[in-house]
């Protein structure tokens, strides 16, 4: 199947949900409304000529200053088609959330996860919606384009080895 | 002196135990949060996390072309997979087209990686539980290709090979010479350790039936590579979307039945081999010609042409200060990492800095589906289990 007669595919299966499509650097991807997402998912999953039954990765991008401010990105793969396909979805920074995918694809519940640490992204009807790579007292989300790269969120207090001498 | 209020039966309790993050049997930092009934494994809670470094955050920091230390530091046994995914994601994204003498130069060294993470993951499965010898001579096995990456790119772990365009440069003119012994006693070493533990009763015991996901698991749990192709799934990235010229190159693909820990096992035995195969057709067809395009957008000068040349000074202060300018778009480009599918999904926005760089990597996902590997087995099954997804920190937690 063709790049363009997969995202005609997609693009049936969307209807009224989808926003643009794009075959860039030969690689199809779709843009998708959040509201009523889930079932576009559920059918990504299930229809026999789609078969996209490997969710490989859910990340977010943040496009500070433009509206809507975060996309969250999922990366799919049918192993029996072999045909990829990245879906998208913007949303904005006043209601950072989307659905879990977590139901369909059991991956989705680590990389949600991520996503949500990173971001700051919440995923409705998660079943663990935790920090995953940074601590639980980390406050902010540090892969968004406003948290500075140099803040320090020590634990402990840092001892400064010039003012206090090391003796052990 | 009080009594005890109440006398629990102990063989009714259930067991709260964490495992690490720093525990000897476990070379990686990982806490387990296990539940325990007696010895054995009724739930467990992975917690990972503790390499985390900011990996994505600090590429966006740089240009595109500093981001290539970074990914050495991905997963640290096989830095060149890495290094070659990074790179051919930015290259598709400036649509330029490397060389073919560097694309057969990328498949080797990716390939020599492939087997020096293979044996990393092995040796240590092995000795921790108990073969100690195969650890001996897989080491010993790995420190000769080791030497050969050495030789090529300048050291040994932290190799930053590959540049946007090309490799940093060619091979040494001993290379044929050099891995031409190497893979002579590679096999020699490989054909010991099959004969001192593939067939050996006490570590068939321990590996076999142990930590079984199921084919439908491993695919909803998004594994790729060895844990996917142990369940006998025959998907491997080499053949589902060539890269880098794999096309052109005759192997297999090696895949297990049930998906235990004794087909993991094989499966990257056998992988082992395959690679060997690759680098051998890879060397006996190497192009000639050269292993960095000719575009003054990406590839630095000529020391020759900075030094005598005003084009080619200001060319390269360019290069250095503001990077090469990649076109505005986004990619995803995966590549067959050792331990399953590496993404790249890289964003520009068009300057000479990366605007966002994902790297989806495959032992997360192993990580994630482990509760499910260990259900119902026993402590010292822990051990085995989680060496045989092999998680390297640096790539887990980026």
């Amino acid at each position: 199947m063709s790049l363009s007669d997969l995202l005609e595919k997609v693009s049936a299966v969307a209807g009224k949900l989808k926003v643009e499509t794009s075959e860039i650097h030969n690689e199809a991807c779709i843009v998708v409304e959040r509201e009523g997402a889930l079932g576009f998912f559920r059918k990504l999953r299930n229809e026999p000529d789609l078969d996209f039954d490997m969710l490989i990765d859910v990340t977010a991008v943040d496009y500070l200053g433009r509206e809507p401010r975060f996309e969250v990105v999922y990366q799919f793969l049918s192993l029996e088609k072999n045909h990829r396909l990245r879906v998208k979805i913007g949303v904005p920074e006043s209601d950072v959330r989307v659905h879990t995918l977590s139901e369909i694809w059991k991956s989705a519940n680590w990389l949600e996860r991520e996503a949500y640490d990173m971001f700051g992204v919440h995923f409705d009807g998660h079943p663990d919606l935790r920090r995953i790579l940074m601590y639980e007292e980390f406050e902010g989300y540090p892969l968004r384009k406003d948290y500075p790269v140099d803040k320090r969120q020590p634990l402990t207090e840092e001892r400064d080895p010039v003012v206090h001498d090391w003796k052990f | 002196m009080a009594e005890p209020a109440e006398v629990r039966d102990p063989t009714e309790e259930v067991m709260d135990i964490q495992m690490g993050p720093s525990h000897p049997a476990t070379h990686g930092t990982i806490k387990f949060n296990l539940k325990l009934d007696g010895e054995e494994v009724l739930e467990c809670d992975t917690e990972v996390g503790y390499l985390h470094r900011g990996f994505e955050k600090m590429i966006e920091q740089g240009t595109w072309t500093q981001a290539i230390p970074y990914t050495d530091r991905l997963n640290y046994v096989s830095p060149l997979i890495n290094n070659v995914g990074f790179a051919i994601a930015v290259e598709r994204l400036c649509e330029v087209e490397v060389p073919p003498r560097c694309q057969y130069i990328r498949v080797i060294m990716s390939e020599v990686s492939r087997i020096t993470d293979h044996l990393t993951c092995l040796g240590m499965g092995a000795s921790e539980i108990g073969a100690l010898t195969v650890g001996f001579l897989m080491n010993e096995a790995r420190e000769l290709l080791w030497d050969i990456v050495e030789a090529v790119t300048g050291a040994r772990v932290t190799v930053s090979y590959t540049r946007i365009g090309g490799v940093t440069r060619d091979i040494p003119p001993d290379f044929y010479s050099r891995i031409g012994n190497a893979i002579d006693h590679l096999h020699a070493l490989l054909d010991d350790c099959d004969k001192l533990v593939t067939r050996n009763r006490i570590f068939v015991d321990r590996m076999a039936d142990v930590g079984i996901l199921s084919r439908e698991d491993a695919v909803s749990y998004g594994l790729t590579g060895p844990l996917l192709r142990a369940t006998g799934i025959a998907f491997d990235v080499r053949k589902a979307a060539p890269y880098s010229g794999y096309e052109n190159f005759d192997f297999d693909i090696p895949v297990g039945e049930k998906g235990d820990n004794y087909d993991r096992f094989l499966v990257r035995f056998n992988e082992i081999g395959e690679s060997l195969r690759i680098i051998e057709q890879a060397l006996a067809n190497l192009p000639d010609g050269p292993v960095r395009i000719d575009d003054a957008r990406f590839v630095l000068p000529d020391k020759h042409e900075v030094y005598n040349t005003i084009e080619g000074l200001m060319n390269h202060f360019k290069l250095i200060m503001e990077g090469a300018k990649v076109p505005a778009g986004e990619v995803y480009q995966p590549v067959e990492g050792a331990n399953g599918e590496l993404g790249f999904y890289v964003v520009s926005d068009g300057s000479g800095r990366p605007y966002r760089c994902r790297v989806r990597p495959p032992c997360f996902l192993g990580m994630a589906s482990l509760h499910e590997m260990l259900r119902g087995h026993m402590v010292a099954d822990i051990i085995p289990t989680f060496g045989m997804i092999n998680m390297i920190g640096g790539e887990c937690d980026r």
